[in-house]
C-alpha cells in the first residue's frame, strides 16, 4: 500500500522526526551525561516506593482526563454539527480559548466557579446546602476536562465535517433511523478520531504538575513531573532526573501503543461537505439533547471563562509598563513557533501519510511523545548541550520558538493527516489524470483541502506558545521576559492585581492569534 | 508616559554602554527581585551611582532554580554574585565550591540570630507564619498545639516542601517544634489542609479568593496589604512556639572576574541605598537597617519572641528523611 513520497517530504518528515527528538531524546541524554556535574553525582537509574507512587497516579489521571473529556466531547461536537444557533462560530472559535490559559489563572478561573468560596458553593450555602469542595482527583479532572474537553470537541467535530453529505442524503433516502446513521455512520468516524484525541490528552495530562498539586489536595496528587522539578531544583540530581524522564515516555509511549492497538484511520472516500441542516429535514432526535451538551460546556468551560473575564477587565487599565515589551516577545515566539509547527507538520503529515499502517503508526507515536517531555527536562537539557557553544542568552528566542514548535507539532500532525490521507484517496488519481505536480498541484489541490486544519493546528500552535513558560527560564537574557514570565514575577511581588490584568491581557493576545489562524483557515467553510 | 522614559533610559544606557569598557556586574537573582514592583530597578540604579559599572540582575526563577542553573554552569558561570538563596540550600551551594569567603565583617546586623557564615551575607529576612484575613476569621491560632487541636472547622493552603522554598521551610518549622513527633502533628493537621501547591504564588492567590482561612507566607504579607493597598484586615499568625524564620543571602562567585566588584557589591548591599529599597519591594525585613529606619507601617508589624532556624547543614541532612515523613504522613 505505500505510495512513493516526494524526496520534498521525505526530507521535511526527517526533519520533522529530529525537531521531535530534540525535545525528547536529546535532553535526557543530555542530563543522563552531564549528571555529575550537579554535586558530583553520578547517573543511576534509580526509582524510589514514591516514584512508583507517582507514576501509577499520573497514569490514572491522565486516562481518566483523557476518557472524560472525549466522552463529553462527542455528544458535544455532535450538537454543535447537528445545530445552527446564533453564535455557534464564535462557540466554536472560544473552544480554544481554555488551551492557552496560564495554569495559575485557569485554577483561580475554576476556583472563582467551583472553589470552597466559588459561585457554586455560594448558592448552595445560601440555599442551605453544603458547600462543595472538589479537592481531590475530581479537581484534577475537572481541571483537565476546562483544559481539554475544548480540544477534544474541535478535534471530533472537524471529524464529523469530513463525513461526506451524500452519505447522510443516502442514509436518509434508504430509510435510516438516526440510530442506524449512529451506527453506520458517525460510529466508524469516531472510532477513526476518538483515539488519536485520547492519547493526545492523556499525554498532555501526564506532564501536568502544578494545576494537579494545586486542585489534587495534597502529596496524594503527585505526578512523575514533581518528581522531575524535586530531582532537578532540589536534590541537583540529573540523573534522577533523566530517569523519571525516560520512566514517563515509556509510560507515553506504552498508552499509544495500546490506544493505537486495534484502531485504524477510515476514508469516507470523495463527496462535497455541505452543510448538514440544508438537507435535513427528517431528523427527529430530540433537540433537548443537544440542548443538553451546549449547556454543558458553557457551565464547565464558560463560567470560569466569564469569572476570569469579570476578575481581570477592570484590572487591565493598572497594566504595568514591563508588559509591553514581554507581549512583543511572546507574540514573536508564538508566530516563528507556530510558521515551524506547520510546516514541519505538513511534511510529516504528508510523509505519514504515504506510508503504510505500522511504521506510519510508529512515526506518529514518536512524534505525540513531544507532548509528554518535561518543560523543564527540555529546558535543562539543551541547556547544557549549547552552553559550551555558544551564549544561551543569545538563543532565547530560536530555542524557544523551536521548542514551542516541537511540542506542538503532534498536535498539527493528528489534525492533518486525516486531510492528507483524503487528499491521496480522493484527489491523487485526479491529479495524475490532470498531471498537476509540484507547486502548482499544492495550491490547487492540497492546500484547499488542507487550510481548515492547517488554521485550526496554527491557532493551537501560537496559543500553546503564548502560554508556555517551562523553557524560556533558562535562557532568557536580563530584561528579557514574556508575558508569562512577567505574569509570575507580578504575583511574586504580591501584584495580584497588576498580574491578574497582565494574564487577561495575555488571553486576549493569544486568543486573537489563535482566532486570526483558525478563522483564516474556516472562512467560508463549516467548522 | 511611562513609555517615554522606557525609550529615554534605553537611549541613555545604549550611549552608556557606547560610551566606554565599562565593567559590568552580573548578579543572579529570583524573579520578583527584578520585576518592576521588586527591589531590582532601585537598587540597580542606586548602586550604578557610585560604582561606575553596569549592575545586570538576571532573574534565574525562584530560589532553588538559582541554584539549579549555577550549578549547572559551574565554574564557567557568568554570575559574579548570587542573591536570593535561603539558609535552607546554602549547605549544597557551600558543597559545590563556587562560592569564594566574603571576607567582611559585617557590622549592624538586624536580625534575630547570630550571623557567623563566612561565605554567605544575608541581606533580608522573615518570619514564616500562617496568614489570615481577620474579617473572615476573627479569631486566630496562636500556636501550633491550637491550630492543630482547636478550629475544627479552619482551613489552611499550604506549598509542597518539594518544589518550593516556604514549603520547605514550613516542613522544617514543625520538624524543629514537634521533633519525633512531627509526624503525627502532620497526621493531625492534615483535615484542616485544602490543598497543597507548587509554589507561595499559587497558594497566596488561593487564599486571597477565598480558598482557605489562612495560607503559609511571612508575618510582613500584611504590611503589604496596610502600605500599598491601604488593606488592614490581613493578619499573621504568632505562634507560642517561635516563628521559624527564613533568612535570604547572597555570595560571591570564586571564578568571578570581577572579585573587587562583587566585593564592593556587598558591601553596598548592607549599606542604606540596597537596605531601604527592601521593606517595600521585597516585603522582608533589611537585614541592616536600624528599626527606627522602617517605612511607616513596618515598624508596627506583631513580631514573635522566639525566632526559630536550623543552621544550614542540619537543614540538609533533614531534609529527605522530613519530606518522606511529611508524604506518608498525608497520604496515609
Amino acid at each position: 500500500m505505500a505510495r512513493r513520497a516526494n524526496p520534498l517530504t521525505s526530507i521535511a518528515g526527517a526533519a520533522a522526526v529530529a525537531a521531535v527528538a530534540l525535545v525528547t531524546l536529546v535532553p535526557v541524554a543530555s542530563l543522563w551525561f552531564n549528571a555529575d556535574r550537579l554535586l558530583g553525582r553520578n547517573a543511576e537509574f534509580n526509582l524510589a516506593a514514591a516514584d512508583i507512587a507517582a507514576l501509577r497516579f499520573t497514569l490514572l489521571q491522565a486516562t481518566l482526563s483523557a476518557a472524560i473529556s472525549v466522552g463529553l466531547a462527542i455528544p458535544v461536537a455532535r450538537a454543535i454539527f447537528r445545530r445552527r444557533f446564533w453564535g455557534r462560530e464564535l462557540l466554536i472559535s472560544v473552544l480554544g480559548a481554555p488551551f492557552l490559559l496560564p495554569v495559575i489563572v485557569a485554577v483561580i478561573g475554576l476556583l472563582a466557579v467551583w472553589g470552597r468560596s466559588g459561585w457554586i458553593s455560594s448558592a448552595l450555602t445560601m440555599s442551605g446546602f453544603e458547600r462543595i469542595s472538589i479537592y481531590g482527583l475530581s479537581g484534577v479532572l475537572l481541571a483537565h476536562v476546562f483544559f481539554n474537553l475544548p480540544l477534544a470537541t474541535r478535534m471530533i467535530l472537524q471529524a464529523w465535517t469530513r463525513i461526506p453529505a451524500n452519505h447522510f442524503r443516502i442514509a436518509e433516502q434508504v430509510g435510516m433511523t438516526p440510530r442506524d446513521v449512529f451506527r453506520h455512520l458517525e460510529i466508524p468516524m469516531l472510532r477513526a478520531v476518538v483515539p488519536g484525541a485520547f492519547l493526545i490528552i492523556a499525554l498532555i495530562c501526564a506532564s501536568s504538575f502544578a494545576v494537579v498539586l494545586a486542585l489534587g489536595g495534597g502529596p496524594r496528587a503527585t505526578t512523575l513531573e514533581l518528581a522531575i522539578y524535586e530531582a532537578i531544583r532540589f536534590e541537583f540530581n540529573l540523573g534522577r532526573a533523566a530517569s523519571l524522564a525516560l520512566l514517563q515516555f515509556a509510560m507515553g509511549g506504552a498508552i499509544a501503543i495500546f490506544v493505537f492497538a486495534g484502531n485504524r484511520d477510515i476514508g469516507f472516500g470523495g463527496g462535497a461537505r455541505v452543510d448538514f441542516q440544508r438537507w435535513r429535514s427528517k431528523d427527529k432526535l430530540p433537540v433537548a439533547a443537544d440542548i443538553l451538551a451546549i449547556g454543558l460546556l458553557f457551565v464547565l468551560l464558560g463560567l470560569p471563562l466569564v469569572a476570569i473575564l469579570l476578575d481581570g477587565a477592570p484590572k487591565l487599565a493598572t497594566l504595568p509598563g514591563e508588559v509591553w515589551p514581554a507581549l512583543k516577545n511572546s507574540i514573536l515566539i508564538s508566530l516563528s513557533s507556530t510558521a515551524i509547527s506547520i510546516i514541519l507538520g505538513l511534511a510529516l503529515s504528508a510523509r505519514i501519510a504515504t506510508l503504510s499502517r505500522l511504521p506510519a503508526r510508529a512515526v506518529e507515536v514518536f512524534s505525540m511523545l513531544a507532548l509528554s517531555a518535561s518543560p523543564l527536562v527540555i529546558g535543562t537539557g539543551l541547556f547544557l548541550l549549547l552552553r559550551p557553544f555558544v551564549n544561551p542568552f543569545d538563543m532565547a528566542l530560536p530555542v524557544t520558538a523551536l521548542v514551542n514548535s516541537a511540542m506542538s507539532l503532534p498536535l498539527a500532525v493528528r489534525i492533518l493527516v486525516p486531510a492528507q490521507r483524503r487528499i491521496i484517496e480522493v484527489y491523487g488519481p485526479l491529479k495524475e489524470s490532470l498531471g498537476v505536480r509540484g507547486w502548482s498541484g499544492f495550491r490547487l489541490v492540497h492546500w484547499p483541502a488542507l487550510r481548515s486544519p492547517a488554521g485550526f493546528a496554527a491557532g493551537i500552535a501560537a496559543a500553546l506558545s503564548m502560554g508556555d513558560l517551562g523553557v524560556v527560564a533558562l535562557f532568557a537574557p536580563p530584561e528579557f521576559a514574556t508575558l508569562p514570565l512577567v505574569v509570575y514575577r507580578l504575583i511574586g511581588a504580591y501584584r495580584t492585581d497588576q498580574a491578574t490584568g497582565a494574564a487577561l491581557l495575555l488571553v486576549l493576545a493569544s486568543f486573537a492569534l489563535y482566532y486570526i489562524f483558525d478563522r483564516g483557515g474556516r472562512l467560508g467553510r463549516l467548522a | 508616559m511611562k513609555n517615554l522614559i522606557a525609550i529615554v533610559s534605553m537611549c541613555a544606557s545604549v550611549a552608556g554602554g557606547a560610551l566606554a569598557d565599562e565593567r559590568t556586574l552580573t548578579v543572579y537573582t529570583y524573579d520578583s527581585f527584578v520585576s518592576e514592583w521588586g527591589p531590582g530597578p532601585q537598587i540597580e540604579s542606586n548602586f550604578e551611582q557610585s560604582c561606575g559599572c553596569d549592575l545586570k540582575f538576571v532573574a534565574a526563577g525562584d530560589g532553588a532554580a538559582i541554584l539549579s542553573r549555577l550549578l549547572l554552569e559551574g565554574d564557567r558561570t557568568s554570575a559574579d554574585v548570587v542573591l536570593g538563596l535561603d539558609t535552607n540550600l546554602t549547605a549544597a551551594a557551600k558543597a559545590s565550591g563556587l562560592f569564594a569567603p566574603h571576607g567582611l565583617k559585617p557590622e549592624g546586623l538586624t536580625l534575630p540570630i547570630e550571623w557567623d557564615d563566612e561565605v554567605f551575607l544575608p541581606y533580608d529576612w522573615g518570619y514564616f507564619a500562617f496568614v489570615y484575613d481577620a474579617t473572615r476569621l476573627p479569631e486566630a491560632p496562636e500556636s501550633f498545639r491550637e491550630l492543630i487541636d482547636d478550629y475544627p472547622d479552619l482551613s489552611i493552603v499550604i506549598q509542597d516542601p518539594r518544589s518550593s522554598t516556604p514549603g520547605l521551610g514550613l516542613l522544617l518549622w514543625m520538624k524543629l517544634v514537634h521533633g519525633d513527633e512531627a509526624a503525627s502533628a502532620w497526621s493531625a493537621l492534615e483535615p484542616k489542609i485544602v490543598t497543597v501547591t507548587k509554589g507561595w504564588s499559587e497558594a497566596y492567590s488561593m487564599f486571597l479568593e477565598g480558598e482557605a482561612d489562612m495560607v503559609l507566607s511571612y508575618t510582613t504579607s500584611p504590611a503589604y496589604h496596610a502600605i500599598a493597598e491601604g488593606d488592614i484586615s490581613k493578619r499573621a499568625a504568632i505562634f507560642d512556639e517561635g516563628n521559624y524564620l527564613q533568612v535570604e543571602v547572597a555570595g560571591k562567585i570564586a571564578s568571578s572576574e570581577n572579585g573587587e566588584l562583587a566585593d564592593k557589591f556587598l558591601s553596598f548591599m548592607l549599606s542604606e541605598g540596597f537596605q531601604s529599597v527592601i521593606p517595600t519591594t521585597n516585603w522582608m525585613y533589611p537585614a541592616a537597617l536600624a528599626r527606627d529606619s522602617l517605612p511607616e507601617g513596618f515598624a508596627e508589624i506583631p513580631e514573635p519572641d522566639i525566632a526559630l532556624l536550623f543552621s544550614d547543614s542540619e537543614a540538609e541532612s533533614l531534609r529527605n528523611d522530613a519530606i518522606a515523613e511529611w508524604r506518608d504522613a498525608l497520604t496515609r
